[in-house]
């Protein structure tokens, strides 16, 4: 008699923890055949909010870590996700309904983009930063820190989308609170599993499944939520009253692309910038 | 336990030192200048008072929205056939003729100021207008050097940047704005504040002294209604907004789903932080500094006093001291320290809230002085036993008055100077150099002065965090904000 599969049960992961929606929610999800593949938890306006109190939670100690070890763990990420590639291969194929030779293509991709994330922790602030030549006897230099916690609406690329999102939010010192794509969340899930034995600390990344129309507004109007990025918002009404809530405390938008974007680019540098804030610091010259 | 010092007897007796006000030629009437050329707008007009005196120095046309659209299409055709195909190169000597007509003219552009805005002369010549000569002359070599800030090659300004400015220093925001975006290759509408229009009206003369192409830039005079409609209109790509919080985030709410740039400098509640350690007279010149400068009509103002609980006394003794010996007056006397209070209705603003601290049981302490009947005044004042809970210790008050809240460890100093909406700038006063870095690491705040403060250079980035608004002006962030990728 053939054996049983032992099939896993897709939760939340916020605070470095895999709890269930508090509302008890899920929603059917179903792969590229249009049979069921899981249930996911469907995340309410309070998870959103215990996902934020997380990520600020974190923000302290992770925006303090130095840039080596920041850039350490990223890539502690990509290593513990090569080893479990072909769990995310087999995802993405039943999800997706890609080849094999086209989601090994975007899981290499995806640890190849945290690698390159990972290099980046220790050079964005000498790429950006900058000693300025006052006219007077004043030290005066200005360095890029993290905005704050980061809420972001993951694009419909179920893995390497997610990653080329999430990893420049994490590298510059940011944390953030992640609504996975509404159609492909489980990978999302998946990959918080990877976080979660990545040395990543607890709340760093926090990730939602359920209804980006439900959750988004909460966390666009969120007043300890300093950023928001609308990569994966796909309804421009939706988008623009999303922007109109993020003024609420001025929250840096990144807007929406026009299309999705080709995720096996290679990225610039904008998808961290757009998380940092520049500091000046003075001080006299004298003897 | 303070000794309050004696004003009856100061240690000397100054003479009157105006600067003449023959320098300036004030017209009876201003139109809108657009397209290189004054017009008259379609709109009513308004007018510019001196806010020492209430005189009436002129009329200003209210520019509509017809005039707003006006000025776009301007700025669009030059920015088409003109500005954004002229090589770099040529940009750059167009600034730079700009720069020196300002030091040039600088005297005229200095009393003006001080007249219109009723800034202190040595504040509008020794820090005003040099700045803004300053900006120009920065910016100007950056217009054929792009390639090399940080974007790529062959990076592209935005097009038409619609740019709103304060009345607190006219045409050093204006220089903020209009340089930079001029060296990038855009091209601007301007609105200078309502109550402050004049200066901008004569870098308008300027830029036809200097065969600066029409339509590169326009400006456009009015109030709210004017600045909403250069925030709306459609074919304006990049908006830069200094003022308020409140109009800042009305400002996000209005470009919400469009594909316009913006950066906005908002307000502050800053804290300046004096350890026990700091060199006291420095620290309390610091202080005055901060919060006294322009009539503490500066949105960087450290306008929280944070003091090491074990010094409290001594700073506050001595700040008292010091402050008694600060002139108030005529703003074009060049003995003067504090000026006029920009409008009756900042005045009524500085008022009310400084009740409130009254009426929250903050302590009022001000400078004993004669104020001018005529004109908009008030004293510099300190308000000690305030708690974090008060409104003048939460909400940006915009004039000569100081809160003071003591703190005794660097942990408690952090908290408390975060703990506000605000994050725009802050200042540290210690001799222990270690302290100083740590505290400029864990301050939330863009700018961060140590061991001095409201020190300004156009090759610094300048702006703030959380909702002191987003994006800077000055240095190479500055030029940026005008430019996007060749790839965007």
């Amino acid at each position: 008699m053939a054996r049983i599969d032992v099939k896993k049960t897709y939760k939340l992961y916020i605070g470095g923890q895999f709890p269930r929606s508090e509302s008890g929610r899920s929603y059917v999800v179903n792969d590229a055949k249009g049979a069921l593949q899981a249930n996911a938890s469907q995340a309410s306006r309070k998870d959103a909010r215990d996902a934020v109190v997380a990520a600020r939670k974190a923000f302290g100690g992770w925006s303090g870590r130095t840039a080596y070890n920041r850039g350490q763990v990223v890539y502690r990420i990509a290593e513990v996700l090569e080893g479990r590639r072909d769990q995310f291969v087999a995802e993405l194929r039943a999800s997706e309904g890609v080849a094999g030779a086209k989601a090994n293509a975007a899981v290499d991709a995806a640890i190849d983009r945290l690698v390159w994330y990972a290099g980046w922790a220790d050079k964005i602030t000498q790429v950006v930063g900058t000693a300025n030549p006052v006219a007077g006897p004043y030290f005066n230099i200005s360095s890029p820190e993290p905005t704050g916690v980061v809420a972001v609406v993951a694009p419909r690329s179920p893995l390497l989308g997610l990653v080329s999102v999430v990893a420049p939010v994490i590298t510059t010192g940011n944390t953030c609170v992640v609504i996975a794509s509404e159609p492909h969340p489980l990978t999302a899930i998946t990959l918080g599993e990877v976080m979660a034995t990545s040395d990543l600390p607890g709340g760093v990344v926090n990730v939602l499944t359920g209804s980006v129309a439900e959750i988004a507004p909460w966390l666009a109007s969120h007043m300890d939520v300093n950023g928001l990025d609308l990569t994966g918002v796909e309804d421009a009404d939706l988008a623009t009253s999303l922007e109109v809530a993020a003024a609420d405390n001025l929250k840096r938008v990144r807007r929406a692309p026009a299309a999705e974007p080709d995720w096996l680019a290679v990225p610039g540098t904008d998808r961290m910038t757009d998380w940092l804030e520049t500091k000046t610091v003075w001080h006299p010259i004298g003897i | 336990m303070v000794k309050v010092p004696d004003t009856a007897t100061p240690f000397f007796e100054y003479a009157p030192a105006p600067e003449s006000r023959s320098i300036v030629d004030i017209k009876p009437s201003y139109g809108l200048f657009v397209d290189g050329e004054f017009v008259d707008g379609h709109g009513r007009s308004f007018k510019t008072i001196s806010p020492s005196t209430e005189e009436v120095l002129a009329e200003v046309a209210e520019a509509d929205e017809a005039d707003v659209d006006l000025a776009v299409k301007a700025a669009r055709r030059a920015y088409t056939r003109v500005w954004s195909r002229m090589p770099g190169s040529e940009r750059a000597k167009y600034l730079f003729r700009i720069a020196r007509i300002i030091q040039e003219r600088g005297r005229e552009l200095a009393v003006l100021e001080s007249i219109d805005n009723g800034k202190p002369i040595k504040e509008s010549r020794d820090v005003d207008v040099p700045t803004v000569a300053a900006h120009f002359f920065y910016y100007a070599g950056w217009a054929d050097k792009l390639d090399h800030a940080g974007l790529g090659a062959d990076p592209r300004p935005h097009g038409v940047a619609g740019q709103v400015i304060p009345w607190n220093f006219p045409l050093l925001m204006l220089a903020w704005k209009v340089a930079p975006a001029l060296a990038a290759g855009n091209t601007v509408v301007l609105k200078p504040a309502e109550t402050t229009p004049l200066t901008a009206l004569l870098f308008a003369e300027i830029c036809q002294q200097a065969d600066l192409p029409p339509g590169v830039v326009n400006i456009v005079t009015g109030a709210g209604a004017t600045g909403q409609a250069i925030v709306a209109h459609p074919d304006v790509d990049k908006v830069a907004f200094t003022g308020s919080t409140e109009v800042g985030k009305a400002i996000a709410r209005t470009v919400a789903g469009t594909r316009k740039k913006v950066t906005l400098e908002l307000g502050g509640k800053a804290a300046n932080i004096v350890f026990d350690d700091a060199p006291v007279d420095q620290a309390v010149e610091g202080i005055v500094n901060g919060i006294f400068f322009n009539q503490g009509h500066v949105c960087c103002a450290g306008s929280r006093l944070l003091v090491q609980e074990n010094v409290a006394d001594e700073v506050l003794e001595r700040l008292k001291r010091r402050m008694s010996t600060l002139r108030m007056g005529d703003p074009l006397d060049k003995n003067t320290d504090i000026g006029a209070i920009n409008s009756g209705e900042q005045l009524k603003r500085i008022r009310e809230l400084s009740e409130v601290g009254d009426a929250e049981g903050a302590e009022r302490w001000e400078v004993a002085c004669d104020l001018p009947t005529k004109g908009f005044w008030f004293p510099p004042t300190i308000f000690t036993g305030v708690s974090q809970a008060h409104r003048i210790a939460r909400e940006e008050i915009f004039g000569p008055v100081l809160s003071v809240l003591t703190f005794r460890t660097p942990h408690e100093a952090v908290e408390k100077a975060n703990n506000t909406p605000y994050g725009l700038s802050a200042g540290v006063w210690s001799d222990k150099g270690s302290r100083i870095l740590w505290m400029a690491n864990h301050l939330r705040a863009g700018v961060v002065w140590a061991n001095t403060f409201n020190k300004f250079d156009p090759t610094s980035p300048f702006g703030g965090y959380k909702e002191s608004g987003y994006g800077r002006e000055g240095g190479l962030p500055g030029l940026a904000a005008y430019l996007k990728g060749a790839d965007a």
